[in-house]
């Protein structure tokens, strides 16, 4: 029923074009959704298999000649089984054996890695094995010779041109040490160079100049800047390629303007009553800063500097360009030494046709979307806890 | 509670009054321009000690800003200039050898929104005197505490939670607070721009009995757009248009028999 005293002209038609509009964002946000639930789906489905690994129990007599020549073991087995065998438990077998003198002239039971094939083949995978091998492998799966375990390897070992003996281990640690380099530089720095732009330097052409420059620098695409860090770091000043040191240099200059641009919104929420209070009690510039704005816009300051190392961590190209995606078997100790990260890693991974590095690209990934889920975590947190109470 | 708010005005204007009258801020030919905007044009004007001062006028007349020409708070604003001069005490607080954080100490300020530090009532009030190492801390300091929450009329209320941020009391009990920050790092004189317009008329009354005890102590000047404030506290009662001075005078002559026709205008509503 049509009611006349409340009757707007056009109520109708301006109800429904709210109505068009709600369902347009519904729309694109549902849109949005399905496109990252497909993405992590894929990515889990294709990543969780990475996380077992194939053992295959074998009886092996251990001689002296074994220490020199592992090798050597192929001959003493059933001949498919040294088949699905991969060549790089055989090649650790000396250093197991060193660690076990008293299994010499025994004959032990032990659990050896599988090859890629055999890995891939029980996972259902592409593989390249013989009908004969499939019919054995799918004969000891059944009595239990060979059994899936967690795959340690993944998270103990770097690169390795063996794909079952590929980690992602070392690619972590290089990350870390570039980040901590990137960290205790860019922060600092970003953090001071955000007060003192907005509390204490005069505003006149020169910092409006400074400013804007910034801004554009937080919008540069980040290639760019390995072009720089190859350029100043690398060719001016000698520092070694390749390193987390060069690495972590590169990406601070590409996290400074982030650090900076999101350091001076923090400091432009703090109300400014609690300068002039300040100013209205005799206080210095710096005391009122350092005590009371500070402190009010630290929350901010640090979910900005966090958001910036969480990009900078996922961040390859700059990297690719200063040498950090060199192949690198083992986990860097210094950061001066050869080291590769998180995305480089998968991005050299992802160009690998073998199945098992298929896998384990998506794994890698599960890996470093993890990593920066906690650090967004981390930055909410810290936000929260150090929001002062009004 | 103090004395009844009327008489209390009254006789204290009385006293004041009579009272020897000290100069304690002279302002001559006192000139401010934002850029071209000339916005205080030639004022002069003697504040007297332990008095309450009150500068009344329609709005953009020019009270805030001469009022933060008194600690030079205009300083912060970049396109500010000042021709004339301003002497606290017998010294140009404009003297280029002073330096300006000395004068905010001596000078103090109250703003029209409380603004109290986002920390807890003791250290509102501690930091400043730490700061200027007017005490130490530790019993000096907690004495301090007291005796400026005390002048500010807070302690009854706050004494058991000194602990608790400042930005958690009512309005009123937040401006008291900033008067308590205020008054500890002893100034001479207190500048209070309408310090009660964001305030209930309880609170208000309040604090403008505040001021009436303050006033033993400290030289008041306050902005107000309260005509009926203005005459129930202030000893002085200066009315400014446009950037001009039009009258300065004993309170109840200014409003009992205003001597030109602006002001009279203003103070029957007839403008502004
Ligand atoms: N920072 C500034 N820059 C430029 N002009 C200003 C600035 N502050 C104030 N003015 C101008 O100076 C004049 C006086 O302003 P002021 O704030 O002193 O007025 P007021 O009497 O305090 O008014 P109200 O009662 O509304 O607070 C106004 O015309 C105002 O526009
Ligand atoms: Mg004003």
């Amino acid at each position: 029923m049509k009611n006349d005293y409340f009757y707007i002209p056009q109520i109708e038609k301006r109800n429904a074009k709210a109505k068009r509009f709600h369902i347009l964002v519904s729309s694109a946000i549902i849109t949005t959704m399905a496109f990252l639930f497909f993405f992590l789906f894929t990515i889990i489905k294709e990543g969780i298999p990475a996380f077992k690994q194939s053992y295959i129990q074998v009886d092996i007599e251990i001689t002296q000649e074994l220490v020199e020549n592992p090798y050597a073991i192929n001959a003493t087995l059933d001949k498919d089984i040294a088949k699905f065998i991969s060549r790089s438990w055989t090649r650790s077998l000396p250093s197991q054996i060193e660690k076990n003198p008293d299994w010499i002239g025994k004959t032990v039971s032990l659990s050896a890695l599988t090859n890629a094939d055999v890995d891939q083949y029980l996972k259902g995978n592409n593989h390249k094995l013989s009908q004969d091998q499939q019919q054995k492998l799918d004969k000891m799966y059944e009595d239990g010779i060979i059994e899936f375990k967690f795959n340690k390897i993944f998270f103990t070992t770097g690169d390795s041109k063996i794909p079952e003996n590929a980690g992602f281990f070392s690619a972590m640690v290089g990350s870390v040490l570039t980040m901590l380099v990137t960290m205790l530089i860019a922060v600092p720095i970003g953090l001071m160079t955000a007060i003192y732009l907005e509390e204490f330097a005069p505003d006149n052409k020169f910092t409006q100049f400074i400013e804007i420059n910034i801004n554009n620098l937080a919008a540069i695409p980040s290639i760019l800047f390995g072009l720089l860090g190859l350029a100043i770091f690398i060719n001016f000043f000698g520092v070694p390629r390749s390193t987390p040191f060069v690495g972590g240099l590169t990406l601070a200059l590409m996290s400074l303007p982030i650090i900076i641009v999101s350091a001076k919104a923090a400091l432009k929420t703090v109300p400014e009553s609690i300068r002039q209070a300040g100013i209205g009690l005799g206080l210095t510039k710096w005391q009122i800063t350092r005590d009371h704005v500070f402190p009010l816009a630290l929350p901010g300051m640090l979910t900005g500097s966090i958001i910036a190392l969480a990009q900078a961590l996922g961040e390859t190209a700059p990297l690719i360009i200063v040498g950090m995606i060199a192949f690198v078997p083992d986990a860097s100790t210094s950061i001066f030494n050869a080291a590769t990260v998180m995305p480089a890693q998968i991005y050299t991974w992802s160009g690998m046709p073998e199945g098992m590095y298929i896998e384990k690209t998506s794994a890698a990934i599960m890996l470093l979307l993890g990593v920066l889920l906690s650090l967004n975590a981390i930055a909410i947190y810290l936000r929260k806890k150090f929001q002062p109470k009004w | 509670m103090k004395k009844d708010l009327v008489s209390g005005a009254l006789d204290n204007r009385k006293e004041s009054i009579y009272a020897e009258d000290i100069v304690k801020i002279k302002t001559q030919n006192l000139s401010l321009y934002y850029g071209e905007k000339e916005a205080l044009k030639s004022i002069t004007m003697d504040i007297y000690a332990n008095k309450i001062t009150a500068l009344i006028g329609p709005s953009g007349c020019g009270k805030s800003t001469l009022l933060r020409c008194f600690n030079r708070m205009n300083d912060l604003v970049p396109s500010c200039s000042i021709k004339g001069l301003i002497e606290a005490d017998g010294n140009n607080i404009y003297d280029p050898k002073i330096d300006v954080v000395a004068v905010r100490k001596k000078i103090g300020m109250v703003f029209q929104q409380p603004n109290p530090f986002p920390k807890s009532i003791y250290e509102n009030i501690a930091y400043a005197p730490l700061m200027h190492d007017m005490v130490k801390k530790g019993k000096e300091c907690d004495e301090l505490v007291e005796k400026s929450l005390r002048g500010a009329g807070l302690w009854e209320e706050v004494k058991d939670q000194l602990q608790k941020p400042g930005t958690a009391l009512s309005g009123g009990q937040q401006q008291r607070l900033c008067i308590a920050r205020t008054i500890a790092v002893e100034p001479d004189i207190i500048l209070m721009d309408e310090p009660t317009s964001a305030l209930d008329p309880l609170s208000t009354k309040v604090i403008e009995n505040l001021m009436l005890e303050l006033k033993k102590h400290y030289t008041i000047i306050i902005v107000t757009h309260n005509m009926q404030q203005a005459a129930r506290v202030s000893d002085k009662t200066a009315f400014m248009y446009l950037g001009e001075l039009i009258e300065y005078n004993d309170t109840e002559e200014f409003f009992v028999n205003p001597k030109e026709k602006l002001t009279e205008a203003y103070i029957t509503g007839k403008m502004g």
